[in-house]
């Protein structure tokens, strides 16, 4: 998937994701002219930049006036080019909604959008900047694909993916550095199938984003101090969603834990949720994410552990939902 | 290009037919945009029956000229156009609006060929026309990108943001027109919401400004000649127009904005549309030299 340039973790804890993603764009962009970058002045923040070093001619800074930038993607998109916008996640989404719905995955266009400073990566600066429904907002609209990418190699896959699927792609990423879940690009991503990250049989937790890597941290402890077996996946592509997964966790571990940098409506768990309600069978089942309450300001980690979305948070939950009986539920497997 | 007295002409036939079919299929329609319909007819049919470069046999020519509909609710008059131009099949024209047609209000572009940008949401045209124009300078091709806003949409700010980025990049390579037909769905423009010094505030944006009498195809000539020649500044056409233009009871009404006809106003319309024709002739044999 990663193409040209296999990264490897030597030097990367010194890299941000934003930093894979702009080399990643570097490299697109030697391959293909007809990719293009814009941003709302955000070219340092969003490590776009590097691209319009390289490439002044086709990188576009267009000031602080994202729906003016989402709206010459579309118009470039429509004449034949590949436009990357990068902003903020919170500025990618909301304020850019109808620009999106109906400029971009109406036409059902190439823009590719890379909101970055997802979740609450960027805590400290509160909840104006947080990014907690975008996926409530984008998973909704009709032609879009959905990527949260786990981590900086992850990232480089999801550009990649991104330039390689046609119509719009939003690539969900964090500010500041995360931690490392993949040492390199060749892990065998595959956009809208989900990475095990962690094989286990007793429960699974299904994560995106930051929190893949505290689930499995999480899945570690628990097999050391409880011998419980735990399968992490990454879904890493929440739309279209890895529907097979889930209902092989289902059938195997019948008891799932969705984790998540995001509201606990509309984004993985009201996903997964749908394909359990759906799938008819008894699971035990429960969401961690934000309480349909704006975040506290802080640092992201700090954050992740005060609504117990890191490692902490996750064993916790697990060992709550281990004592759900459902092993005495003999007609389980004749239920719709 | 300056326009001879038979292409002015020609204009004038081709924009009355038009007129009519945009009339006969807000009859079929039941109802429709026809008063904004009618303001912008004469700059649609100057662009594409004297200006863009088009192919009849490829909607899709990837060097063709773009045209981007900002004030997109006029489906129901530049369906008509797209039609004529042999694009799509004018039996669509009966089903305007009707489940499961091809074609509605808002005309889409992946249904309806022609369409450069499926427009609907208003303040969203220019920003599309400037992306398409920079698209042009990164691809080195020299195609065109026409740009219709409606000037009750300016009232919405990404209109300004999209001026401030022509004026910023230079879009020499794009010529706007605002159908300046000076009503919306609720009343007056300068009652609802005031644009004016309109011509200042797109000067202010960077753009060169030429005001002109919408509904003469002598002054949008010259108007769009000089937007060909830009070099340093975008070009803004402000177009003076009658809303509802050649039906005696719509025009200047904007309650006409969006209505309903019968076969009765329908008949009554199109004599007025005829009478209308008959003048604007005898002004050409007037003016034209």
């Amino acid at each position: 998937m990663a193409g040209g340039l296999v990264y490897t973790a030597v030097g990367s804890e010194a890299m941000a994701t934003a930093e894979y993603y702009g080399k990643a764009m570097c490299e697109l962009g030697r391959e293909h002219p007809e990719v293009v970058a814009l941003t709302a002045d955000l070219a340092g923040s969003t490590k776009i930049g590097v691209f319009g070093k390289e490439f002044p001619e086709r990188f576009f800074d267009v000031g602080i006036a994202e729906q003016n930038m989402f709206g010459i993607a579309a118009g470039m998109a429509k004449a034949g080019l590949v436009p990357f916008v990068s902003t903020m996640s919170a500025f990618a989404t909301m304020r850019v909604a109808d620009q999106i719905h109906a400029d971009i995955c109406y036409q059902n266009i190439n823009v590719k959008i890379i909101g970055s400073h997802a979740g609450t990566s960027f805590g400290q600066a509160g909840s104006t900047h947080h990014a907690i429904v975008d996926m409530g907002c984008l998973l909704t609209f009709p032609n879009m694909t959905y990527i949260c990418p786990a981590d900086g190699m992850e990232t480089v896959n999801a550009v990649r993916a991104a330039y390689e699927t046609p119509g719009p792609v939003y690539i969900r990423i964090n500010r500041g550095f995360d931690r490392i879940l993949y040492t390199d690009t060749e892990y065998g991503f595959r956009l809208g199938k989900a990475h095990t990250v962690h094989e286990g049989t007793d429960i699974t937790v299904i994560a995106c984003g930051s929190c893949v890597y505290q689930a499995l941290q999480a899945a570690k402890s628990l097999e050391a101090t409880d011998g419980l077996k735990v399968r992490v996946l990454n879904m890493h592509t929440l739309k279209p969603l890895d529907v097979e997964a889930v209902q092989k966790a289902i059938v195997d571990t019948r008891r799932i834990i969705t984790a998540e940098d995001h509201n606990v409506i509309n984004g993985l768990g009201t996903a997964v949720a749908d394909v359990i309600a759906q799938y008819g069978k008894g699971c035990a089942f429960k969401k961690l994410g934000h309480p349909d309450k704006f975040a506290p300001i802080g640092l992201h980690e700090d954050i992740m552990s005060m609504v117990g979305i890191d490692a902490n948070g996750i064993i916790d939950a697990v060992r709550e939902v281990m004592h759900k009986d459902f092993e005495e539920d003999d007609s389980w497997d004749d239920e719709v | 290009m300056p326009l001879t007295k038979q292409e002015w002409l020609d204009l004038e036939a081709k924009a009355n037919q038009l007129r009519h079919t945009c009339l006969d299929t807000t009859l079929c329609a039941g109802s429709g945009h026809i008063g904004g319909s009618l303001s912008s007819m004469d700059i649609l049919t100057i662009l594409y029956y004297k200006y863009m470069r088009l192919k009849k046999d490829d909607p899709d020519w990837e060097d063709r000229d773009r045209f981007i509909l900002s004030k997109g609710h006029i489906g129901i008059g530049y369906a008509g156009l797209l039609c004529d131009m042999g694009w799509n099949d004018p039996a669509q024209l009966k089903t305007f609006n009707l489940t499961n047609s091809k074609m509605g209000v808002h005309l889409d572009s992946n249904k309806v060929k022609g369409v450069d940008a499926s427009t609907g949401s208003l303040g969203h045209g220019l920003s599309i026309a400037v992306g398409t124009a920079l698209a042009a300078r990164v691809q080195g091709k020299d195609y065109m990108t026409f740009c219709l806003l409606g000037d009750g949409e300016c009232d919405e700010g990404s209109n300004w943001e999209a001026a401030m980025s022509a004026g910023q990049f230079k879009t020499t390579n794009m010529i706007s027109f605002v159908d300046r037909n000076r009503l919306m769905m609720d009343g007056p423009t300068e009652d609802e919401m005031k644009l004016e010094p309109f011509a200042d505030k797109w000067r202010a944006f960077g753009f060169d400004v030429y005001e002109v009498d919408g509904h003469n195809f002598k002054e949008l000539a010259d108007a769009i000649d000089k937007g060909y020649a830009a070099t340093e500044k975008p070009v803004m056409i402000i177009a003076n127009t009658v809303k509802g233009a050649g039906i005696s009871f719509m025009e200047n009404n904007y309650k006409w904005h969006y209505g309903a006809i019968d076969q009765d106003l329908h008949d009554q319309a199109a004599k007025d549309l005829d009478e209308y024709y008959k003048k604007r002739v005898e002004r050409v044999e007037r003016e034209a030299k």
